[in-house]
């Protein structure tokens, strides 16, 4: 009885599935695709971000008609933050559209680790905007990883910097005990060689204390904070675990202000659920914070009035969703880059890695694009495929983040060496070619 | 370093006490049907979906819908309920099957009534009583749903198909409570106090940290354990159940219906979800993680055993003065003899700590004593 | 019609006890192997390749292990991934430690006897603890071990991320690149564990495995001992797990952290073995199929269809119903699809002429 019914209720199914098949694809599109997380442990985080890469993706087609007339296909695919179902994701996707994957955002380190070995072979560039591999700055070795506008490294250095300034300089953290509470995985692990590096540097005592998956149990994490003092705690988490490590730390009576979260750990999910706990606690940017701009009257005008935008009008301009909108800007660009050499049609992954390469936006197409105040010029390079190095520091004032720091600079002298060392012993236990970024145009 | 201690086994006992509460879902479960029911941890989340999103400030059109649904739930139940009394009256006098389906009719069109009624008034977020009495509603269905569609086929099954099928309804519940209620972080308020409690400062420098909302909790959960135990002891259901529990063909010879009774048994290990959602909801905020946290029950039922209600209290103590003890002395140590990464041990020692206990006492502390007969 | 065995006789007890008595079903098995030898790589994309016929057989592999813990002798595991990373972690250092060693068969048998050694270890407390007390003890291995590569610094060579990569692999000088040649070593492994392991089940040890599985103080009195049997079953069990963890790292990830073993996984390999068939290793291949499938399957679906719906509901969707069918499938045939299989070869044996 049961199976009858669910022969008939599938075949019906299929039947209204038929009914509804659609044409076939025109032939003028350029294919990206989008691994993305709406549901599961990560989803507060990640259903933001998403909206914001779809929107600018809609915004480019509807207000430009395409980039160049070449008009942008998007398919998102949900990968729930777990690294196996990323990988099927990309596999699925990759030779989708007319010339397959302009480039793909794995949007989790994890993923980013194992697309990094699928790259090269498939030749498709991987953009990792403000995570990933820090080493794969790197462009003579990671040809084929773009961690753009900035490393987990990078963001280490930043905050370290950011504290030193309140110190009073870098030879004031003799001595102090500085504590990394972070989310158990490679994004996690990331900045660990970075402050072990400046701990050694300056003669601080660094500390680093994992956080299990998905974080919602840190008590005794936050005990032995309470218990040990140390003057200031590193907070690398992500999803649920932020906003329940500042709840812990307010539980425990430790400073909100000395505490200092990564640009992943400072967005509205994070602090919110924290109520008054939050006030005070800080967190680096990736570049841009929060606040509308000038792309987001184009958002309305071309999306959000018609109807058409895909998150509420009232959270456009949070801090994750316009991290969506930048990422996928710099995609955009580097396609329009790319188009420049190989001309306005669709293009394959590999030309689009020559258009992110040479990519190249100055000030006055920022403020073209409607992006002016939220990022600052960048330029990549063969040798440098981050881009810019440049941050600053949020707080969050109970209500909304204020920007309280000026601009840092990630410090080349500290961070250059280990890259290049990383990078090295990378390539030589895959065996792989260095290219000669002196010889590259 | 004394008064670091105190406060790490208090803070560790007041984490066990939540622990204990989501084990006693299982163990009420277990008990009465031996069903190991990992959707325990599904049914928590389910529930503090529920509460947060009826009570929480709401601000578009997709809510209107929940609300349709909840408000046609809790009065399709109601209706339902009284349907099914008179339908019981009827057939002592003699009434046939024609008359169920009156009375299924009736409910659904007493739910759809309700769901317009809702539609236009619900604009508003619920007070928080209101939302809790339709979640509890709406656990009442979700177990009669359980029992209609997955146990009454599953009867006489091995425990293991029973235990995957259960996996199947934690995967499902996931899935339909995001469809429902979405996957955002969502607060639940329950006016819980948050700073925190300093005690004895004259004697230990900087005092005994003490997380009030915690002790709350833990006396929300103490309240809901007596309460069982009256209930279980107590009351005609309660010794049915443990009749039941017992042994299923002896209570069904005596005739206590057993589908009732696993009804009444499914109900109340959701309303212990439902306290338990309440609960772990006001502190982290209610996400889809927190169907994790079945997870951090598993060592407390095998250390009180499955069949134990106050095993669960006692165990869940233990467990959580366990992991954090170790976690805060035990971790640094092992850090600083193996140059580990890092500690985080607390996972796993529960599970060994647990395991140790198993090797003395194979049947948890206070579980039945098991008999092998050939 | 065709399915018949009337007038096969069996003259020797050699043929008595052939794995396949019937001499359709070995022609149909044998015509399965080559095919999938053969034919396969002749029409096979790299996707079907990688995401679906390597992560089925390789998972096929942990869930025979699995199955002849849980199917055969009884105790049920929910260590499964820790076992699998404790192969895959084990394959690892040998490769990079002993690089002259480039011959991932050696490598895969020794990261299996890594994970068999761990197996015995942690199914000690099998002999005291039973039932679902030993389902959860056993989740004790699962998480320790997931912390211990985490954590020992050693073991992942020091990488700042935990994350360890291999590459440039081959087995006796054949290089393996493209997903074809993943594909056909895969294959030939799992095919020689599979008779490997029939042969295992159907002889001495197996029957003493499945006596204590049925009774386990009645296979005691009448001679079976518990401790070796239990633990042979451990062994040999993760032996098969271990080799599949160490296939699945480096065969199927390439780089991976200790997230790729963690507790999902070793609840999705109890899944295929019960939705499959217990104590039987046909089922374990027709599980893992399912459970492989299903999820990629009801993922694209409304898109073949060309139904637009958003990601987020999708995936609560393809949650659902994945949930659904388990639920079904159990009360459908709670022995699993193997025996859904036996009860449609019975048929075909009548059919056309059914009584």
């Amino acid at each position: 009885m049961t199976l009858r019914k669910a022969v008939l209720l599938g075949a019906s199914i299929a039947a209204a599935g038929l009914a509804f098949a659609s044409a076939a694809q025109a032939q003028n599109e350029q294919f990206i695709p989008g691994l993305i997380y709406r549901t599961g442990a990560y989803a507060p985080n990640g259903i933001p971000f998403a909206n914001g890469v779809a929107d600018y993706y809609a915004l480019v087609n509807e207000r430009d008609g395409g980039i160049n007339g070449v008009k942008i296909l998007y398919e998102e695919c949900d990968t729930g933050y777990a690294t196996d179902r990323g990988v099927e994701c990309y596999e699925r996707l990759k030779n989708k559209g007319p010339t397959g994957a302009a480039y793909v955002n794995p949007l989790s380190t994890g993923i980013t680790f194992a697309l990094t070995e699928k790259a090269p072979i498939d030749k498709i560039p991987v953009i990792s905007m403000g995570y990933g591999r820090s080493e794969s700055r790197d462009g003579s070795v990671f040809q084929w990883n773009f961690p753009l506008l900035g490393t987990y490294w990078s963001a280490a250095d930043i905050i370290m910097q950011h504290i030193a300034l309140k110190e009073g300089g870098f030879d004031k953290l003799k001595g102090k005990k500085i504590v990394l509470v972070y989310h158990d995985s490679p994004y996690g692990k990331e900045p660990i060689a970075l402050l072990e590096q400046r701990a050694k540097m300056h003669g601080f005592e660094f500390t680093p204390m994992p956080v299990t998956h998905p974080g919602v149990e840190q008590k005794a994490t936050w005990l032995q904070i309470r218990q040990n003092r140390p003057d200031y705690v590193l907070l690398w988490g992500w999803g649920i675990m932020n906003s329940t490590s500042i709840k812990e730390a307010a539980a425990v009576g430790f400073p909100r202000d000395k505490m200092f979260g990564v640009w992943w750990s400072g967005a509205e999910p994070d602090v919110r659920p924290a109520e008054g706990g939050a006030k005070g606690y800080s967190a680096a940017m990736l570049q841009h914070g929060a606040g509308q701009f000038g792309v987001h009257a184009d958002l309305k005008k071309f999306l959000y009035d018609k109807g058409k935008g895909s998150a509420k009008w009232d959270e456009v301009g949070e801090v994750l969703y316009n991290r969506g909108l930048v990422n996928a800007m710099l995609g955009v660009e580097a396609i329009r880059k790319a188009q420049t050499k190989f001309g306005n049609k669709p293009l394959t992954g590999e030309q689009v890695r020559w258009g992110i390469e040479n990519l190249d936006i100055s000030a006055a197409r920022l403020k073209e694009l409607g992006f002016e105040g939220m990022l600052q010029p960048l330029k990549v390079s063969c040798s440098d495929h981050e881009g810019t190095r440049a941050g600053r520091v949020q707080q969050w004032d109970g209500a909304k983040w204020v920007v309280v720091s000026d601009w840092y600079q990630s410090d080349d002298k500290v961070l250059k060496p280990m890259v290049d060392a990383a990078a090295k012993k990378y390539a030589e236990e895959k065996k792989l070619p260095v290219r000669d970024c002196s010889k590259e145009s | 370093m004394l008064g670091a201690f105190l406060e790490t086994l208090i803070g560790g006992l007041l984490t066990g006490v939540l622990y204990s509460l989501v084990a006693l879902g299982f163990v009420l479960i277990f008990k009465a049907s031996g069903v190991f029911n990992f959707a325990q941890g599904a049914m928590v989340l389910f529930a503090a979906l529920t509460i947060a999103r009826l009570s929480g400030e709401i601000d578009n059109k997709e809510v209107h819908l929940a609300n349709f649904v909840v408000a046609a739930a809790i009065l399709g139940l109601a209706v339902a309920l009284i349907g099914w009394y008179a339908w019981r009256e009827f057939v002592a006098r003699g009434g046939g099957p024609d008359e169920r389906r009156k009375m299924q009719i009736l409910a659904a069109v007493g739910a759809l009534v309700g769901g317009i009624a809702a539609y236009s008034y619900g604009k508003g977020a619920w007070p928080i009583w209101l939302a809790i009495a339709a979640t509890a509603a709406i656990m009442g269905l979700l177990a009669y749903a359980i029992e209609r569609l997955v146990l009454r086929h599953l009867v006489n099954q091995e425990g293991i198909i029973l235990f995957m099928a259960t996996l199947g309804i934690a995967n499902f519940l996931d899935g339909f409570g995001q469809t429902l209620w979405g996957s955002d972080i969502y607060k639940i308020n329950l006016g819980l106090p948050k700073d925190p409690i300093f005690l004895f400062e004259a004697v230990f420098p900087g005092g005994l940290l003490v997380d009030p909302g915690e002790l709350v909790a833990a006396a929300i959960a103490a309240g809901l354990v007596v309460v069982l135990a009256i209930f279980f002891q107590k009351t005609r259901v309660g010794r049915a159940l443990r009749a039941v529990a017992d042994d299923h063909a002896a209570a069904q010879s005596v005739g206590i219906p057993l589908n009732t009774i696993w009804l009444i048994v499914w109900t109340v290990s959701g309303l212990v979800a439902l306290a338990a959602g309440l609960i772990w909801g006001a502190k982290l905020g209610v996400q889809f993680s927190i169907s994790l946290i079945a997870l951090k029950a598993l060592p407390v039922l095998i250390l009180g055993g499955f069949t134990s209600v106050p095993g669960a209290i006692v165990g869940g103590l233990i467990i959580g003065a366990g992991e954090k003890l170790s976690e805060v002395f035990l971790a640094p140590i092992l850090v600083k003899a193996f140059d580990l990464a890092g500690g985080g041990i607390e996972n796993w020692f529960a599970y060994m700590l647990a395991l140790v206990f198993l090797l003395f006492r194979p049947q948890g502390l206070f579980g039945e004593r098991i008999i092998e007969r050939v | 019609m065709l399915y018949r065995e009337a007038g096969q006789f069996k003259t020797t007890y050699v043929a008595d006890q052939q794995i396949f008595p019937i001499l359709q079903d070995r022609i149909f098995v044998l015509a399965v192997i080559v095919a999938a030898f053969l034919a396969v790589p002749m029409f096979a994309s790299p996707y079907l390749y990688t995401e679906i016929l390597i992560p089925f057989l390789i998972l096929s592999l942990a869930a025979i292990g699995l199955n002849i813990l849980v199917g055969y002798c009884g105790q049920v595991s929910l260590g499964t991934g820790g076992f699998m990373a404790v192969g895959a972690y084990a394959a690892y250092n040998l490769w990079l430690r002993v690089p002259e060693l480039n011959n991932l068969i050696v490598v895969f048998l020794f990261g299996g006897l890594m994970a068999a050694a761990v197996g015995i270890l942690f199914g000690i407390p099998s002999l005291r603890i039973k039932g679902f007390y030993l389902a959860v003890a056993t989740l004790a291995s699962q998480f320790f071990l997931d912390w211990l590569f985490a954590r020992v610094k050693w073991l992942t060579n020091y990488t700042p991320s935990g994350s360890v990569a291999v590459g440039n692999l081959s087995v006796f000088g054949w290089k393996i690149e493209t997903p074809a040649d993943r594909y056909l070593l895969i294959l030939g492994l799992v095919v020689v564990a599979t008779v490997v392991a029939k042969n295992l089940v159907r002889g001495h040890i197996g029957r003493s495995w499945m006596a204590i599985r049925d009774m386990d103080i009645a296979a005691e009195i009448v001679g079976f001992r518990p401790l070796r049997t239990k633990l042979t079953a451990f062994a040999v069990s993760s032996f098969f797990i271990g080799v599949a963890g160490a296939m699945w790292a480096f065969l199927r990830l390439g780089a991976w952290e200790p997230l790729a073993f963690d507790i999902n996984r070793s609840f999705q390999i109890l899944f295929m073995v019960i939705i499959g068939g217990l104590g039987s290793l046909l089922g374990s291949f027709l599980g893992a199929a399912f459970i492989v499938l299903m999820p990629i399957l009801l993922n694209q679906l409304p898109g073949w269809f060309g139904i637009r719906m958003s990601t987020a509901l999708l995936s609560h969707l393809e949650f659902m119903v994945f949930g659904a069918m388990i639920v079904f499938f159990l009360i459908v045939e709670p022995h699993g699809l193997a025996r859904l299989w036996a009860v449609a070869k019975e048929k075909l044996r009548l059919w056309p002429f059914p009584h």
